[in-house]
């Protein structure tokens, strides 16, 4: 089995490479566009959107309307413009989802090949991984909210310290998973014949790593990625309810999707809305990784 | 104690006459759900309204309160007044008489030893007895003779109805808890989960937090009751889910505490299967003001203490401008719908006791604003938020996690703010908000925001426990762990002279008339605590249910020995 | 292999002892109180005597030993009396609930039988779909098949399954009629009639749970099967003139269920730890909902045996997926 990238020296043509066949992959490119559009939206949306200002008496009067040119997305409950809470709802909603899932992926990644590779470290990190999918999540959470909340909102301000903690606390509990399955890959890698051909070379257990397992335990890294998104936006509603999250009257998707169901009957719309949002989030965020799988494989890259 | 009814809604009253020609267990199962499910039979080792509900369809206690207030009889023959006799004229004690021929299900007689040790059992020291205010100032209960209990107090009592009166005092049998006294108490799994009682129906099958199975009871006193040979408990889920089985379908006859939107009432309602039907009691959502400074710069222990006035809420002025700009009938509108009403009252009922206080019902904006800007606070930098003395005007609101109660906060935050008032919202995880845990910032005890909003009420019409929760030797600190029911640090020696005056009085007018006055003191004459809704108990049943009379002074399984399939 | 295996039992009890330890501190710092359901009409001073009585006022390391004890001792011994008449345990306190004052173990034997039939029933069948839809999205990647099966899983997974749930509900119970929307946990199966309403009742917490796993399963098998698809070992295989069939089913399937393995060995412990919204939702009150109630109850007896057992079979199921994979791929040593 041949390894493309030790032939390549400079890893910018590398980089094209990977580029020039992502290009060609026609459902990580309605992915990157739909994303773009959906981070573009929420960015500038806002600014372009501005919802009139209307007094609550106002307000109630026009509750639970449907969808109309006054308001795209109709009104909830208290009458205020769905479109715009969730062009708001998104800013967070995008933004926990994808930092949380990196960070998730990131460390299960690092902890996962370390365990793989270097037979002295798997114990101890396999049993850490053990311990952290059998502690209680919610306790947990409580736990860090009453331990830090007040102190990171006192050190960096309320909002950006819940976002801070929400997304520390997401992917803290959530790259375990990440975490064995890289390990599970690494330990059949590391036995494969161009690994033992590299290491008799005498190749650095870091080169190894970045060079021929890394690029090799992208696919399952890509499908936890892809997972991971959807949760984190999922989690964060769940956090919102342990006190944990934004301020209540702070919209995020899992939360407008959350208390849209209780008025699905009568008003569908209300949960239609989030819960699109959240699906074409984690689709774009799919073909995007299967892009990337593809364009990273060199087998797949030649042709 | 005569007291009217403050019902409202439809109760089904209708349709009681065929109950009398029915015979015992004729009419099939009857299904109910709670949205908590029951986690034990035994009253007194529970607090949860889900387990006393529940308990008291198997258990009894002497009386009960109807839903129109009045005091009934249920194991004894009458109730016990002066004039009858029954109270002693210096109120020391009471006699109460036994029905004759009172059998436990189990077929043994019910006598008024089974009184004496229900009384030994929930004041055992150890037994951790959770009603244990029910036999509070109860020097003695002796068996007078097998069907004579006599209840003496160490001081005269105004109101002698506490111990066995209500569904969260029923009789237990002796024989069956002899062995659980005190430390032992929790050791009696099948005692404390399979109870039995004198009531319609027995317990055959109990799985924790999950479902009670029951039977009629076949030495029920009325030969005639209950209509129906079954009746099971299934808990789990969540008030949606609860009203959908029963209105929506129909899997399920009654379904308990079904608060939901006033939109999906409707919606629900308009299946046409069930009805909702709604009691009033003395719950009322409120909003508490901080009178002590919960600025977290303070140094821990002095944070929300009486040492640090509040920089904002101490001003009465202030405190009336944010209830003032409130508009209680929006709030009604949007959460509750036929469930609750607008209220300025901390005692909002039963009608005799509820001050006629209803000076915040209309919302004042302009009044509001002209009152903020008499203290002092100005607009000076135009920004929209008011300030004095280069402090802006700025509160940190705080509730549990709620749908209803964010509705809440929303709203109210958008009229602060037209106010000119800064708002920042907070929602706690209830079982943090209400667990009282002194390691934690956010219990409602301690008190580290500027306003709270959550629900209380009264046990007992008769309010006196309740009102005297605001006396300021109540007031949670770090010296009591945080633990204290007087949460907004209140503190006026008129107030607790006349609490004083109120557990001497002992003729009903003049309490009522005091505790009127008490009422009206925390509420229009201070603004301590602002209350927005009265809020009732809603419930659903089905229509084929007959006999449901839902009630707010007891249990709302009351009368369950009168339901009947409507045919 | 064997020496690996006994190796890692001896050393899963020190891990398990910290990780009881690591639960029970845990549970303990955590704000509530088993109070919180206790309406505000209970004055404090009977709160603390309620608190005492539950022993829930004494040190931690007392409670912790306390419940070591009774866990390791008390309990066995009391299944052992049980089981032949002796009297060990007599006179024990077993672990109680604070919550409802049952012994904890008789709550989760309660519980047991609903976890594992929908629960469990739903896992297999969320194994059962995704495994061989994985398999053909890859050997036909990007066919109609393989897009369906990718908007299938991604539905799967982005939509909550409170959603999900709710939606079932609404069409199937509520329009249609068709199944009941709560779980009767005391249905005995002992007839044709009994067991199709059992069937009936089990559909939609399947359904929903189903879905979920299903989605996640299938994308992990798919893109495993994806990278050894290109292998060189495949095309030797086919040139060597094999069926497709043995190809793919034998060859490639094998290699590609290291990922696979570990997602499922990740997933059994969680049937024991239940679905909590997916149980709360339908009324099945398996062991999800005790764990969620009594963590929100912080009924710490209940949610420390609760997280302990479930650490058990973490540690035990990742062992198996660990002698699995040396069944799969001999080439991994462990010594």
């Amino acid at each position: 089995m041949t390894d493309v990238s030790t032939t390549q020296p400079k890893p910018s043509s590398q980089m094209r490479d990977i580029w020039n066949q992502f290009r060609t992959h026609k459902g990580a490119l309605f992915g990157l566009v739909t994303l773009g559009i959906l981070i573009a939206a929420v960015l500038i949306g806002p600014y372009l959107w501005i919802p009139e200002k209307l007094s609550v008496a106002e307000a109630i009067k026009l509750k639970n309307q449907g969808p109309s040119l006054r308001f795209p997305l109709g009104t909830d409950q208290l009458g205020r413009d769905m479109l715009a809470r969730m062009l708001l709802a998104g800013r967070v909603s995008l933004a926990v989802g994808l930092v949380a899932m990196v960070i998730a992926i990131v460390f299960g990644t690092f902890i996962g090949i370390l365990a793989g590779y270097f037979r002295r470290l798997d114990s101890p990190l396999m049993r850490l991984t053990d311990m952290f999918l059998a502690l209680p999540l919610i306790p947990l959470l409580l736990v860090m909210v009453m331990l830090f909340r007040d102190r990171i909102a006192g050190v960096i301000g309320p909002e950006l310290g819940a976002f801070t903690l929400i997304v520390f606390a997401i992917g803290i509990t959530s790259w375990m998973a990440t975490a064995r399955i890289v390990r599970g890959e690494v330990l059949t890698l590391k036995e494969r014949e161009y690994v033992l051909a590299a290491r008799s070379i005498g190749a650095k257990p870091n080169r190894i790593i970045l060079r021929h397992i890394l690029p090799n335990v992208v696919s399952p890294v890509m499908v936890a990625a892809t997972l991971g998104v959807a949760e984190a936006i999922i989690t964060e509603s769940v956090l919102s309810f342990l006190g944990l999250g934004f301020p209540p009257d702070f919209p995020t998707w899992g939360r407008l999707l959350f208390d849209g169901l209780q008025y699905m009957q009568v008003y569908p719309e209300r949960v239609v809305w989030p819960g699109l949002a959240i699906s074409l989030t984690v689709l774009s965020v799919n073909y995007i990784g299967d892009g990337l799988r593809d364009a990273l494989d060199p087998r797949i890259r030649g042709r | 104690m005569k007291l009217r009814a403050a019902l409202l809604g439809a109760v089904a009253v209708a349709g009681l006459a065929p109950a009398a020609f029915a015979e015992r267990g004729t009419d099939g199962e009857v299904k109910l759900t709670f949205p908590q499910a029951v986690s034990i039979m035994n009253p007194y080792l529970s607090g949860g309204t889900k387990d006393i509900l529940a308990a008291a369809m198997v258990l009894e206690p002497l009386a009960v309160t109807d839903p129109d207030g009045v005091l009934v009889p249920r194991l004894a023959v009458e109730i016990p007044t002066v004039e009858n006799g029954g109270v002693s004229p210096d109120l020391t004690s009471i006699t109460w008489k036994l029905l004759p021929d009172l059998k436990w299900s189990d077929g043994t007689p019910v006598t008024a030893d089974d009184a004496v040790f229900t009384w030994q059992y929930c004041t055992h020291p150890e037994g951790g007895c959770s009603q244990a205010t029910k036999y509070e100032g109860v020097a003695s209960v002796e068996a007078v003779d097998p069907s004579t209990i006599k209840v003496t107090f160490t001081a005269p009592k105004p109101n002698p109805y506490t111990a066995f009166v209500s569904g969260l005092s029923p009789i237990l049998q002796k024989a069956q808890f002899a062995n659980c006294l005190g430390a032992a108490a929790p050791t009696c799994t099948d005692a404390n989960n399979m109870p039995i009682g004198t009531g319609p129906f027995k317990v055959t099958g109990f799985t924790v937090n999950d479902t009670v199975t029951m039977e009629a009871n076949p030495n029920y006193r009325d030969p005639a009751k209950p209509a129906f040979a079954k009746a099971i408990i299934k808990g789990g889920g969540d008030a949606e889910s609860s009203a959908r089985a029963v209105m929506e379908t129909g899997e399920f006859d009654y379904a308990w505490n079904t608060q939901i939107p006033p939109d999906s009432q409707a919606a629900m309602s308009a299946a046409g299967k069930g009805q909702f039907v709604v009691a009033f009691g003395t719950l009322v959502e409120r909003l508490e003001m901080n009178t002590t400074d919960p600025d977290p710069a303070l140094p821990e222990g002095e944070r929300s203490t009486a040492k640090h006035p509040h920089p904002i809420l101490s001003d009465i002025r202030v405190r009336t401008a944010l209830s003032k700009a409130i508009d209680r009938s929006i709030l009604v509108e949007v959460g509750y719908g036929a469930g609750g009403k607008p209220t300025c009252n901390v005692i909002p009922g039963p009608a005799e006791w509820a001050s006629d206080n209803d000076g915040c019902i209309a919302q004042d904006m302009e009044g509001a604003k002209a009152l903020l800007d008499e203290a002092g606070w100005k607009d000076s930098d135009g920004d929209g938020i008011r300030d004095k003395d280069g402090k802006k005007l700025k509160l940190l609101y705080q509730t549990t996690v709620n749908p209803i109660r964010q509705d809440f906060q929303a709203l109210i935050k958008d009229w602060w703010t037209e106010l000119g008032v800064e708002v920042e919202l907070k929602a706690i995880d209830p079982g943090v908000f209400f667990g009282g845990d002194p390691g934690s910032p956010d219990t409602f005890q301690k008190f580290y925001a500027d306003v709270e909003m959550y629900a209380n009420n009264s046990e007992t019409p008769d309010p006196e426990s309740y009102l005297g929760q605001y006396q300021c030797k109540n007031a949670p600190t770090p010296e009591t762990q945080w633990q204290g029911e007087n949460i907004n640090r209140f503190c006026d020696p008129a107030y607790d002279a006349l609490y004083a005056e109120l557990t001497k009085t002992t003729e009903l007018a003049k309490r009522q008339e005091i505790a009127r006055k008490l009422n009206d003191m925390v509420t229009k004459d201070s603004m301590i605590v602002v209350p927005l809704v009265h809020r009732g108990t809603l419930s659903a049943h089905s229509n084929s249910l007959g006999g449901v009379r839902i009630n707010a002074w007891d249990m709302e399984t009351w009368n369950v020995a009168d339901w009947f399939r409507v045919k | 292999m064997l020496t690996f295996t006994l190796r890692r039992l001896m050393l899963a009890i020190p891990t398990l002892l910290v990780i009881s330890l690591v639960i029970f501190l845990l549970v303990d710092l955590a704000p509530g109180s088993p109070l919180s359901d206790i309406p505000l009409t209970v004055p404090p001073d009977v709160r603390q005597k309620m608190i005492e009585a539950m022993g829930a006022d004494q040190p931690v390391f007392v409670r912790y030993f306390l419940w070591l004890r009774q866990f390791f001792w008390v309990e066995p011994a009391y299944l052992f009396d049980s089981w032949f008449g002796t009297t060990w345990s007599e006179g024990e306190l077993r672990i109680l609930s604070w919550q409802s004052r049952s012994p904890v173990f008789t709550i989760i034997g309660q519980r047991l039988p609903q976890t594992l039939t929908v629960i469990g029933t739903a896992y297999l069948v969320g194994v059962l779909i995704a495994v061989p839809i994985g398999i053909y999205s890859a050997y036909r990647q990007y066919s109609w098949f393989d897009q369906a099966g990718t908007m299938f899983a991604m539905i799967g997974f982005s939509v909550p399954t409170f959603f999900s749930g709710t939606l079932l509900i609404i069409i199937f119970a509520v329009w249609l009629g068709w199944f009941p929307t709560k779980y009767d946990t005391q249905l005995v199966v002992n007839d044709w009639e009994s067991f199709l309403k059992q069937v009936r009742q089990m559909a939609m917490p399947v359904m929903t749970l189903g879905l979920a796993n299903a989605a996640a399963i299938s994308r992990y098998m798919r893109s495993s099967m994806l990278d050894n698809m290109g292998m060189d070992y495949v095309r030797t295989a086919r040139a060597k003139g094999l069926s497709e069939r043995t190809v793919v089913l034998k060859h490639v399937l094998r290699n590609s269920l290291i990922p696979v393995v570990t997602v499922i060995a990740l997933g059994i412990p969680a049937i024991f730890g239940g679905a909590i919204v997916t149980e709360n939702l339908f009324g099945v009150n398996g062991i999800g909902a005790a764990l969620i109630g009594a963590i929100q109850g912080n009924d710490i007896p209940m949610v420390q045996t609760i997280a302990f057992i479930f650490a058990v079979l973490i540690v035990l199921f990742n062992l198996i997926a660990d002698i699995l994979y040396g069944l799969l791929d001999p080439r991994i040593r462990y010594d």
